[in-house]
């Protein structure tokens, strides 16, 4: 096998990054961590390393700067209070949007999807300005969205069914600017038939927690972006992955 | 009981007896169903039986049940009846199943759902609430916890007469209890830090040091215990400190243990007759149960959220004692397992690791992110069977699969 990955597949040239490390970084943990949304930083670090990608992952509190040169940033979700918080202070800091500019990749997730767009519903539902930098704006539906979730992806981006687990009350609109990641065939996802939304290398989604867990094809799809053409993984390497992620959509479509 | 008016009277007999047939029937210790009945024919029961009586409420995340066994216990030095739901029925129904099958005892100690707690509190016009911790847990059925730390603040706040014996350590615990005009506070310890990290007051970044947490915007700061968990030691209002030498393992159960004691004191019980109560309690509903099994040792241990699961891997024995850890997802335990990845596994790779439960699989990937070799087994009996003979099984398993295997092993366990 050759090298595990070659600088000169990047499809990106924005930035250098360093000789060896994608540097992961895990954005506001205290306020964004609600569901397993570690398991979105691990699940990206394993599949890196099985590549023999050296990884370096950053956490990044609140209370700190984002630092721009990150490759991969990684938003989870969170409670409404947290989310209006996250929203004010990552404007005010300006590192995610300056990192995203410059071609970064960014996968958020349920609160943190919707913060990336124009606005969305803050604690009495009152619109809360987002970051805008994803084309997308997000407002409280009618009901709470929990359960199971089964969605078809873009054909464009090559990735197969999403599963996943959403709860969340949010109702989002994909402007012109993005598309929609998927569209649903179980659940809720965006309340209109799409699920999620991306746009260059920023994509977000309502499934919330790990949701990178049970979907390996949309980790290595965000692994791709940052460092281009990935060698697949060998089948043992993926088994117990690949009979989970078998189990939980005989489960969902019966 | 003869002063409770006929309705009530009618509501309690016939609950009593539906727990009984219940009990017969085999379908469960009978708790829940007898309250169910009575307040479908009185709903006003839980208010009409704990009227004069002293009620002590018990919640928070975990530690509900142990710690109202041993306050239980602690009160017993008063030297009368104790009425106590220590099965853990804790929603409104088995809280008058426990107080109508013990009509004349003056005490009752409750172990309450989150949720319920204002409403019972209402009821019940409790004498004394212990709140213990709150932490992510079940987040698909209930209310994000900010939301119920804000309730029970509104709910201590309309209840002058009630004193809060609260957690000190854990953030949210205190700015529930500071709406509460009596407040006993507890440094009771906090392990789990993934839910605090922000202010509850202000939302700003928590510091934490030595002496605890603090705001680094608004003034909020960790209010100055009364008694304090010092290892596996407390020390009292009066500075002396005590070795709880308890029977119950770990530093989850010594932190429900200080919280007892801050209880019994306002009954009048001191420590050193406290501690001889709560010394005499080995096992809580199954949980840390020592059972044998086709020749090998057991032990059982519950953890339902991930908090549960660090104080769990706490009281393991050491390695290369096997551990069996079992999850399943069905209501009771939350549909979403999102959670097992806010839980570090890494602590277990030094020992031999069983997998079960229906949701195994959630499982096994779990693991091997983290690195933890395994074995996926089919059950309780698998891995016994995988143990070798007269050795000893630490099994961790959530809410139903730890029923499952209790079921299993024979509900004497």
């Amino acid at each position: 096998m050759g090298p595990p990955w070659d600088p000169a597949n990047s499809r990106r040239g924005t930035h250098s990054r360093g000789p060896s490390n994608l540097r992961l970084v895990w954005v506001y943990p205290d306020l964004l961590s609600t569901y397993g949304d570690r398991g979105n930083l691990l699940v990206l670090e394993r599949r890196a390393r099985l590549r023999g990608i050296g990884v370096e992952p950053i956490q990044v509190n609140s209370d700190q700067p984002v630092p721009r040169q990150g490759d991969i940033y990684l938003l989870g979700g969170g409670e409404d209070l947290p989310q209006v918080l996250a929203a004010r202070r990552l404007r005010e800091d300006g590192g995610l949007a300056a990192a995203a500019s410059r071609g970064s990749v960014v996968f958020a997730v349920c609160a943190g999807y919707q913060l990336l767009g124009a606005e969305f519903g803050g604690e009495e539902g009152q619109p809360v300005r987002g970051l805008e930098i994803l084309d997308i704006r997000s407002g409280r539906g009618e009901r709470r969205g929990v359960g199971e979730i089964l969605a078809d992806v873009d054909p464009e981006l090559g990735v197969p069914t999403l599963t996943g687990f959403e709860n969340h009350q949010g109702v989002t609109r994909v402007g012109p600017g993005a598309k929609p990641l998927a569209r649903v065939s179980v659940g809720v996802g965006n309340g209109d038939g799409t699920e999620g939304a991306y746009a260059g290398r920023i994509l977000g989604t309502y499934l919330h927690g790990p949701a990178l867990v049970r979907n390996p094809g949309l980790a290595d799809l965000l692994l791709s972006w940052a460092i281009g053409a990935l060698p697949q993984l060998r089948p043992e390497q993926e088994a117990w992955t690949s009979r989970f992620r078998e189990q939980r959509l005989a489960a969902v479509t019966g | 009981m003869s002063k409770l008016p006929l309705r009530a009277r009618v509501a309690t007999t016939l609950g009593g007896a539906a727990g009984r047939m219940s009990r017969l029937a085999g379908r469960g210790d009978g708790s829940v169903i007898g309250g169910v009945i009575g307040l479908r024919v009185e709903p006003g029961l839980l208010s009409l039986l704990a009227a004069g009586r002293q009620i002590v409420l018990v919640t928070g995340t975990n530690g509900k049940t142990t710690t109202t066994r041993l306050i239980t216990s602690a009160l017993s030095a008063l030297g009368q009846d104790v009425a106590s739901n220590a099965f853990g029925a804790n929603m409104e129904a088995g809280l008058a199943a426990a107080l109508g099958q013990a009509p004349d005892a003056p005490y009752g100690v409750l172990e309450v759902d989150e949720k319920y707690l204002p409403a019972v509190l209402q009821a019940t016009k409790a004498r004394v609430v212990t709140v213990l911790n709150l932490s992510r847990d079940q987040m698909d059925r209930a209310a994000e916890i900010w939301l119920v730390a804000r309730r029970w603040r509104d709910a201590f706040e309309a209840a002058p007469d009630c004193r809060v014996v609260a957690n000190a350590d854990d953030p949210l615990i205190a700015w529930a209890a500071s709406g509460a005009a009596q407040v006993t506070w507890v440094a009771a310890g906090q392990r789990w830090h993934e839910d605090s990290w922000c202010c509850p007051r202000c939302g700003s970044h928590l510091r934490r040091d030595d002496l605890g947490w603090r705001c680094g915007e608004c003034d909020f700061s960790r209010p100055s215990a009364r008694w304090i968990l010092d290892g596996t030691s407390v020390i009292d209002s009066t500075g002396t400190m005590t070795e709880l030498s308890l029977a119950l393992p770990g530093r989850a159960n010594r932190s429900n243990a200080v919280m007892a004691l801050a209880v019994a004191e306002v009954f009048g019980v001191g420590s050193a007759q406290a501690l001889q109560g709560m010394r005499s309690v080995t096992s809580v509903a199954g949980r840390y149960t020592q059972v044998e099994r086709h020749g090998r040792h057991m032990r059982l241990l519950l953890a339902k959220n991930p908090a549960g699961w660090l104080e769990a891997f706490d009281v393991l024995d050491p390695a290369p004692v096997p551990v069996l850890l079992a999850v399943n997802a069905q209501i009771p335990d939350g549909r979403d397992t999102s959670w097992l990845w806010d839980v570090d596994y890494r602590v277990v790779r030094d020992r031999p690791v069983f997998v079960s439960g229906e949701r195994g699989l959630d499982l096994a990937v779990r693991l091997e992110a983290d690195g933890v070799a395994f074995e996926l087994v089919d059950g309780v009996d698998d891995a016994v069977s995988r143990v070798s003979a007269g050795g000893t099984l630490d099994v961790i398993a959530n809410y139903t699969a730890f029923q499952q295997i209790r079921t299993a092993v024979g509900r004497a366990a």
